[in-house]
């Protein structure tokens, strides 16, 4: 009976509560306090005490599998109409994480418009748990040219301090190397000082881990795999999933490789975007019905959770969780994990990835990297968009597709409400300054004209 | 029963014109359209000869039934006096023949010398559609705009957004001078407007005075009550000679309902005593305008700047567009020329109000006050959209259809160096070129000696320069430019566009 999983559990009580429930229809209530547990198993109760934890060899850091990461914060808006971050509701999430397990937190100097930080140090502080309760992750975002100095990226580190409340990191991250290749690297950290300057400050205890985060040029990975008796890189972190796990075109965009490599130098590894900012969660229908038809009670993000969560070398993996709904459902897949079979992998792998991939989606995990564009556009908004319409069918492909009318008209209001006119892609000017930005590495000024020039067609009736 | 045949008809007509002038949609305009073609006005401008043989048959048939029927200014102000209960409010008053002939005059007059919005501000038509778009509109669009975020929120395609803004402060004060001098007139005493300023009713009046059917008091059933009078909202019967001043009566049938002792009677002669039965009389008399107003729509259907980026998300602040000066004004496709628009157009509104793009707003210039003009500052006039010609009920826009109108040019665009963003920011650009729909732009280098050499750029001294550090600058061919305004309105420069549209005085196909 001790081997039975939570899912099994929670199913046989579930059947149990709903043949009662059946059986007392109409005649009595056999509940004491007359409540009938109608919403079934899968919306019991989320466990407190169930979260798997992965072990960090090297201090021993017992770190909660999912790691909350702050960057999709809920947002509300100011008196101009500015969104600002929702700090009401930020502590409500990180208190409940907390709770229910989470003790791992990512974020970085550059997220939310720089506000990610002092939103963090201010939810753990009224979360009233100790520091030792939780491990922090932040980063070295020294984005912009203008902060390639070396004071500057001290000037981040010590704000980063100030900020979170604290007089150490857990996890720091040269954040996000591999986009343009090696130059960056060399400006950002070589060059000026700054990553000897960190290591020194791994001696000194002010950071007690060292890592970075990897998206895109897969030389600039090698370049730090061959580094790694230099700089001892105490965990990375890397995006993979199952649609992405082997990557043939793309070495940067496989998980097998880059998972591979980081085993093979004992390396942790930390997983961010699992879901591909919701691309692998908000799916069409009919991949939700292959989902279901597995496991009706599971949600579909539940999937790439379980997926990535079954690799032993992952340390944890990070989710944005906006809503308190997220949250809750990512707590109840790693409470615990109950791993992939070897049968479940390949699906996933194989028939199921090949057909998500089926939807030609742009690659945009809404991860805001790109913002703000200096021209006023709001990139990430006409891509989720964009592939919304895709997802639900109505990109036609010309005006003698069946639904063409339907979809034109969806498409063209839909475009209106999410992205204000004055934001739309015909006011890109091709500026390319979004370009170095992207960590997926989309063309995004040649997708603004391919989008315009669709939005064109549909306007003046010539698709 | 001649009223609540008249009164029905009154409604519907009523109505539907004024959702075809709320209706942003273009649906009304595709069933509707015909409505506003046969107000009298639009149908004389546009020599819509159809149209004015329908209206003069009628009123040469049934005197000034247009007045109460088709005239939605009228049926307006017959609305406003409904809404006041009060019975026998009127009293017979004589004609006021000097001012209603002065104004007939002066209205032929601005009509012949081609100021059209001089008579525009008292032609019913114009001043119905002034006041709808101007002051109802705007509200229309806000409800509409509630139904439109409730849609949303269910995830409907159902309704649309639509942005509502204030076009011209002069329309709206225009507009709410005339509503409340007609509200206060029509609530007092009926029909006093349409009687003594409006020239399409003085012009009636002439033709309905020689009506083939009229009301006629029977001097020796009537019993001088005075309920008639008392009820008479054109003011027009008086009692004590027995008489009906034709040129002002609109036969909307209430003194018929109000007499007690069958003395008036809508008849083709003065009264003798009658030699039909008085149902079959009725009855006739109700087929007899029923299949007139039917035969009549049967006829009538014939920028930005931000600091360097070092933090992630957030929205740029836009620079919103300010309006832009212009030597000459530009007006849209299908209205020929500057004078063809002054000439023709009563400003009713219509086209303003139905312009999808927020290109269209009421002129302020005194010589073609409230007449539409185009400004690019909220939208272009679109390749695909001929929305304002389909709409103009007066020929002052010439239906086009989008195939012509892509080729009318209104105005070409011109270049203003320092604004550019490629002289000023030392930035790629070329949106202007890319957007243009006829293809009028093209970009050169900003730099002498700068020259491509297969796919390569080079500088004067043929060094090679990256793809996105070559500077290049639009260059416009006026030949080819239809003056659409993509490249003003889309222009990255703001609040003052680097590139914007100067009108043509004539149009011309190219």
């Amino acid at each position: 009976m001790k081997d039975i999983t939570r899912r099994d559990f929670l199913k046989v009580s579930g059947t149990a509560a709903a043949t009662t429930a059946l059986a007392s229809c109409g005649i009595k209530d056999d509940n004491a306090d007359g409540e009938v547990d109608y919403m079934g198993h899968h919306d019991g109760p989320v466990p407190t005490d169930k979260m798997t934890y992965r072990t960090n060899p090297k201090q021993g850091d017992k770190v909660s599998l999912l790691g909350y990461g702050w960057m999709r914060l809920p947002n509300t808006k100011d008196e101009d109409g500015r969104d600002i971050i929702d700090q009401e509701q930020v502590n409500r999430l990180c208190k409940y994480a907390l709770d229910h397990g989470v003790n791992y937190f990512d974020t970085s100097p550059a997220y939310c418009r720089g506000k990610s930080e002092e939103s963090l140090g201010i939810a753990l502080e009224a979360s009233g748990y100790k520091r030792s309760d939780y491990f922090i992750a932040t980063k070295m975002s020294n984005f912009s040219p203008s902060q390639y100095e070396f004071e500057e990226g001290k000037a981040m580190f010590e704000r980063s301090l100030e900020y979170l409340k604290t007089d150490y990191i857990d996890y720091l991250l040269l954040h996000s190397i591999g986009g343009g290749g090696m130059n960056p690297v060399h400006q950002r950290y070589l060059d000026n000082g700054l990553l000897d300057w960190l290591v020194e400050q791994r001696e000194a205890g002010r950071i007690r881990n060292l890592g970075f985060s990897f998206h895109g040029d897969v030389a600039v990975f090698d370049w730090a795999m061959a580094h790694h008796e230099e700089y001892h890189w105490d965990f990375v972190q890397i995006q993979a999933n199952y649609v992405d796990w082997n990557n043939e075109e793309d070495k940067g965009r496989s998980g097998k490789y880059l998972y591979d490599e980081l085993v093979k130098r004992k390396i942790p590894v930390v997983i961010m975007e699992p879901l591909l900012g919701g691309r692998l969660s908000k799916v069409p229908d009919h991949v939700v019905a292959h989902f279901k038809q597995r496991k009706p009670e599971d949600s579909v993000a539940s999937w790439a959770f379980r997926y990535i969560g079954s690799k032993p070398a992952v340390l944890t993996v990070l989710s944005g969780m906006t809503y308190m709904e997220h949250l809750e459902d990512n707590l109840r897949t790693y409470s615990p994990l109950e791993p992939l079979t070897e049968e479940e992998q390949q699906w996933l792998e194989g028939e199921t990835a090949t057909l998500i991939k089926s939807y030609p989606t742009i690659d945009c995990n809404d991860c805001n990297y790109c913002m703000p564009c200096p021209y006023g556009l709001n990139i990430p908004a006409i891509f989720v968009h964009y592939n919304k319409c895709v997802n639900k069918g109505n990109v036609p492909e010309s005006q003698q597709a069946a639904n063409y009318a339907k979809a034109r008209r969806a498409f063209l209001i839909g475009y209106d409400r999410s992205v204000p006119k004055l934001r739309q892609a015909n006011h890109c000017i091709q500026c390319r300054e979004c370009i170095p930005h992207c960590p997926q590495q989309i063309d995004i000024p040649r997708e603004m004209q391919r989008i315009d020039s669709f939005v064109e067609k549909l306007k003046q009736g010539t698709l | 029963m001649l009223k609540k045949i008249r009164l029905t008809f009154a409604i519907i007509f009523w109505v539907l014109i004024t959702w075809l002038l709320l209706d942003f949609t273009g649906t009304a305009q595709a069933y509707l359209g015909w409505m506003a073609k046969i107000q009298f006005i639009p149908a004389l401008l546009a020599l819509n000869i159809g149209a004015l043989l329908f209206v003069v048959t009628l009123t040469l048939l049934l005197g000034r039934i247009y007045c109460s029927v088709i005239c939605p200014l009228g049926v307006m102000q017959d609305f406003i006096a409904w809404l006041r209960r009060k019975k026998n409010k009127y009293n017979f008053s004589p004609a006021k023949n000097t001012l209603r002939y002065t104004v007939l005059v002066i209205a032929c007059a601005s009509l012949a010398l081609g100021v059209a919005w001089l008579g525009g501000l008292i032609f019913p038509y114009s001043t119905y559609g002034r006041i709808v778009s101007t002051i109802f509109a705007p509200l229309y669009k806000l409800a509409n705009n509630g139904l439109a975020a409730i849609s949303e929120h269910y995830d409907s395609y159902a309704f649309y957004e639509v942005e509502v803004w204030l076009k011209s402060v002069a329309a709206l004060i225009i507009a709410l001078l005339t509503l409340g001098i007609i509200a206060v007139l029509a609530w007092k005493n009926g029909r006093t407007w349409c009687n003594t300023i409006c020239p399409v009713g003085t012009l009636l009046g002439l033709i309905s005075k020689q009506s083939f059917l009229k009301i006629n008091i029977d001097a020796d059933k009537c019993k001088n009550c005075h309920k008639c009078e008392r009820n008479c909202k054109a003011a027009c019967i008086d009692l004590d000679t027995h008489t009906v001043d034709y040129s002002r009566c609109v036969v909307c049938g209430n003194c018929l309902d109000e007499c007690k002792f069958d003395a008036l009677k809508l008849t083709s002669s003065p009264s003798t005593p009658s030699s039909c039965s008085q149902k079959a009389d009725e009855g006739r008399r109700a087929v007899l305008t029923g299949v007139a107003l039917l035969a009549g729509t049967a006829i009538a259907k014939a920028q930005a700047k931000v600091e360097p980026k070092t933090t992630d998300g957030g929205l740029a602040d836009i620079v919103k567009k300010k309006k832009t000066r212009r030597e000459k004004l530009i007006t849209p496709p299908g209205s020929l020329s500057i004078r063809n628009l002054r000439s023709h157009c009563t400003a009713c509104q219509l086209c303003i109000d139905a312009c999808p793009n927020d290109v269209l707003r009421p002129s302020s210039s005194l010589d073609r006050f409230m007449q539409p003009e185009v400004s690019f500052e909220k939208g272009y006039c679109r390749p695909e959209c001929t929305r304002c010609s389909e709409v103009c009920p007066t020929s002052a826009i010439h239906p086009v259809t989008v195939e012509q109108r892509t080729a009318i040019q209104v105005g070409h665009a011109v270049w203003t160096r320092d604004l550019c963003v490629p002289v000023k920011d030392e930035k790629p650009c070329g949106l202007c070129a890319r957007k243009c729909p006829a293809g009028a732009i093209q970009m050169v280098p900003l730099h002498a000696g700068v020259h491509q050499d297969g796919w390569r750029w080079r500088d004067a001294d043929g060094q090679e320069i990256p793809r996105d550090k070559v500077l290049l600058i639009p260059v416009i061919n006026e030949e080819k430019c239809i003056g659409c305004g993509a490249c003003e309105n889309l222009c990255p420069s703001s609040p003052i566009s680097a590139i914007y549209v100067e009108g043509h005085e004539v149009h011309k196909e190219i």
